[in-house]
C-alpha cells in the first residue's frame, strides 16, 4: 500500500506541475522556452526558500522529474558548495549539481544527431 | 487597413483554432504524471541497487534523458508531445527533447554551427537563467553566513 501511495503522489504532483504548464501554454502567450526557463528559475527560488524540499519528500519523482526539480537540484548544489567552499561555492555549486543532466543531454544529443536521419516533417 | 494592436489581437484569436482546455489539461496531467511515475520506478530501482539518494536521482535523470533522446531520434517523442503538450515539455524528458531535436534537425547546417550550436537554442536560456538564479542564491547564502 505504501508503495502504491508513492506512485500515486508522484503521479498526482508530477501531473499537477504539467497541468500548470499546460494552462500557461493555453491561456498565455508564453512559448515553451519561456515556460522551461520559468520552471527552472522557480525551482531555484522555491528550493532556496526551503519550500520545495517538503514537496520532494512528499512526492518523490513527482517533484524531481519536472524541470522545477532541476532548479531545486541547482539550489541544493549551491547550498552544499557554499557550506564547504564559501563564496567559491556560489560559482561551482550550480553546474556541479546540474552536471549529470546537462552532460547526458549533450552526449545523447550528439549520438542521436550522428546515428539518426532527420525525420521528414510531412507526417 | 489600419488597426490597433488590440483589434489585431482579436483578429488572430478568431483565426487561430480554439484550444480545448477540457482535452489538453487532462492529457498533460496524465502523460506528465506517467513520466514522473516512470522516474519514481527508476529511482526505486537504483536505490534498491544501493545508490544513495542524490546519485539515484542523477542516474534517474540520465536514464530519462536517454529514453527521451532516442525516442526523439526515432521521431516518436514529437508524436507523444502532440497529445502530451506540457505533459511532455515540463518533465526533464522535455528538456532533453529540446536539446536533441534541434541537434538532429540542424545537422544539415554542419556539426559545429548546426548540431552543436542549435542544441542550446532552448537549453541555453534555461541554463543561463538557472545558473544565474543559483549564483544569486549562493551569494545570499554566503552573506547570511558572514552575519
Amino acid at each position: 500500500m505504501e508503495m502504491f501511495m508513492e506512485y500515486f503522489w508522484a503521479f498526482v504532483i508530477g501531473g499537477a506541475f504539467c497541468l500548470v504548464g499546460q494552462l500557461l501554454i493555453d491561456l498565455t502567450k508564453l512559448t515553451p522556452a519561456r515556460i522551461l526557463v520559468a520552471y527552472v528559475v522557480a525551482g531555484v527560488v522555491l528550493g532556496g526558500c526551503g519550500v520545495y524540499e517538503p514537496i520532494v519528500e512528499f512526492a518523490g519523482a513527482g517533484a524531481t522529474v519536472p524541470l522545477t526539480g532541476f532548479g531545486y537540484a541547482l539550489a541544493e548544489g549551491v547550498k552544499k558548495a557554499v557550506a564547504e567552499d564559501g563564496l567559491l561555492g556560489a560559482f561551482t555549486g550550480g553546474f556541479t549539481a546540474g552536471a549529470a543532466g546537462l552532460t547526458a543531454a549533450v552526449v545523447f544529443g550528439i549520438i542521436v544527431a550522428l546515428c539518426f536521419k532527420r525525420g521528414d516533417k510531412t507526417s | 487597413m489600419k488597426m490597433t494592436n488590440a483589434e489585431y489581437d482579436k483578429l488572430t484569436k478568431k483565426a487561430s483554432p480554439n484550444t480545448k482546455l477540457y482535452l489538453t489539461l487532462p492529457k498533460a496531467f496524465v502523460i506528465g504524471g506517467l513520466i514522473c511515475c516512470l522516474g519514481q520506478a527508476l529511482f526505486n530501482l537504483y536505490s534498491y541497487w544501493g545508490l544513495n539518494e542524490m546519485n539515484a536521482r542523477s542516474v534517474t535523470s540520465i536514464t530519462l534523458i536517454f529514453f527521451s533522446a532516442f525516442l526523439t531520434g526515432f521521431g516518436l517523442y514529437d508524436k507523444i508531445a502532440k497529445h502530451g503538450g506540457a505533459g511532455t515539455l515540463v518533465p526533464i524528458t522535455g528538456f532533453a527533447n529540446s536539446v536533441v531535436a534541434p541537434a538532429l534537425e540542424f545537422k544539415t547546417e554542419g556539426f559545429v554551427l548546426g548540431t552543436a550550436a542549435k542544441m542550446f537554442i532552448i537549453a541555453g536560456p534555461v541554463i543561463v537563467y538557472g545558473i544565474a538564479a543559483s549564483v544569486i542564491y549562493g551569494i545570499i547564502l554566503y552573506l547570511f553566513q558572514l552575519m
